[in-house]
């Protein structure tokens, strides 16, 4: 028996109107909630920034990864961060909202052969002055970025590293406080050339005892996510090495 | 019995054990072998299956009489793609923590096969209570096993569970590894979770009989 559901037409209006009702809700939703979302994504950026230099609330256990929390985060940033920088060809120019720009666009109009901007923060702590520069590459399966921050020797004080959909477990792992903390004592530089810092596996330095060999330890099971971490430090660092020629204390 | 008939109590049980979706009917073997490699994320891969699976069988059973079956599959693909946004987003907005750990499961959820298994072998045909149970039974049932793969795959591979270290330190050789013990580098990559999955099946089936199948 024909059902009024089977004939054509009610096919057509039934997939129409679903659409319309669902394309609808989503669109209001997005729109209603957009603001916060936007804000939770710029404290998180501040969050990375300050991790990276090393104003977090970790304890002392190697355990988890703790952030400034989001209530005075704005407040933090504006004391620790004392500059920031856009690098534009030759040009250095001060901006409030650097931290603002997204990497992964100035990334494409590289590749573009367009103009493009490179955000720099200089932040403070105890009188010691740190570099933060921001990073953005590819994963095993989409984006990786971080933050590395340097002194003016080019030893790593810290570093940040996120990912959008590396697998749990493995490549997932490079948030992890044992492996961000592996990298602070190492340098970029190997003699005077800017080589950046390699995950390595067999390195046979699990403890990574040995800060001058521009490799830190590899995670198990997470080679091409631990590939992309090298290929967007090295990355960084050619794109970024004009500018740390100027900084780098001779 | 107050809340729930005896053939309501059934749509939760069953799919724990003779009907487990993973096991018997074998649907949802991609995520389960993607994220066990440890417990937390079996656990909120769990959990939000349980979710979309719950809401979504009810949505599919409202509008079961009103689905063209030409293009119901279609229907039933924008009801999950749609549920699991909006909680994307909603998390987004007031969890952005919470949101960030899930953002990895968001393509894994909406690809799971069980949730359409479930959406057009019972939602389609049945009231939303009785789906609505059968949603969270089914999401159970597949929980439980992703939960057990994840043990396994956590303790023996990593040490640890739930990212506490419970057998020692691997590197400073202290616990069991001072006895010698190693983690198995195996159990962390995904082909482990089909040979556990595998253990799981051959203990139910020499349990229960009935369900080995004539060749």
């Amino acid at each position: 028996m024909a059902n009024k559901t089977d004939s054509n037409v009610y096919t057509v209006v039934f997939a129409a109107v679903m659409v319309v009702v669902v394309g609808s809700i989503l669109a209001f939703l997005a729109s209603a909630l957009r603001p916060n979302i936007k804000e939770n994504e710029r404290f998180e950026k501040q969050q990375n920034i300050l991790y990276a230099m090393g104003v977090n609330e970790n304890g002392d256990d190697a355990g988890s990864v703790n952030f400034i929390p989001t209530d005075v985060v704005e407040d933090e940033f504006a004391s620790y961060i004392k500059e920031q920088l856009v690098i534009q060809g030759d040009k250095i120019t001060e901006d409030n909202e650097a931290y603002l720009i997204d990497l992964k666009k100035q990334l494409a109009n590289i590749k573009k052969g367009e103009d493009y901007k490179l955000p720099v923060f200089i932040g403070e702590k105890d009188g010691k002055k740190f570099y933060i520069i921001p990073m953005y590459g590819k994963g095993l399966w989409d984006a990786i970025w971080g933050f590395i921050a340097l002194d003016d020797t080019m030893t790593v004080q810290g570093v940040y590293f996120d990912h959008k959909g590396e697998t749990p477990g493995l490549g997932a792992n490079i948030k992890m406080r044992y492996f961000m903390d592996d990298f602070k004592g190492e340098t970029i530089l190997n003699g005077t050339q800017y080589a950046g810092i390699d995950v390595a596996k067999g390195n046979n330095d699990p403890l990574n005892n040995t800060k001058d060999d521009n490799e830190v330890d590899a995670l198990a099971g997470a080679t091409i996510t631990g590939n992309g971490v090298s290929a967007m430090i090295r990355e960084t660092v050619k794109l970024y090495k004009p500018y740390l020629e100027t900084i780098r204390a001779k | 019995m107050a809340l729930l008939s005896k053939k309501d109590t059934n749509l939760i049980t069953d799919p724990l054990a003779d009907n487990n979706p993973i096991t018997i009917q074998v649907l949802g073997i991609c995520s389960a072998l993607a994220i066990t490699a440890e417990l937390k994320a079996s656990l909120v891969m769990a959990i939000s299956v349980m979710f979309v699976l719950g809401a979504g069988n009810v949505v599919i059973s409202l509008m079961r009489n009103i689905i063209p079956s030409k293009i119901r599959i279609i229907v039933q693909l924008i009801v999950v793609a749609t549920l699991v946004i909006i909680v994307d987003q909603v998390l987004k907005a007031y969890a952005y923590e919470l949101s960030k750990t899930l953002a990895v499961f968001v393509g894994l959820i909406i690809t799971n096969c069980i949730i359409m298994g479930r959406f057009e072998a019972f939602a389609l045909a049945n009231g939303p209570w009785r789906s609505f149970l059968d949603g969270i039974g089914n999401s159970l049932g597949y929980g439980v096993i992703l939960v057990i793969v994840g043990f396994f795959r956590e303790l023996l591979g990593s040490g640890t569970l739930f990212g506490y270290p419970v057998l020692g330190d691997p590197i400073m050789k202290t616990g069991l590894y001072a006895t010698g013990y190693e983690n198995n580098g195996f159990m962390i990559i995904p082909p482990a979770a089909l040979i556990v999955v595998g253990i799981i099946i051959w203990v139910q089936r020499s349990r229960n009989p009935a369900l080995v199948e004539e060749n």
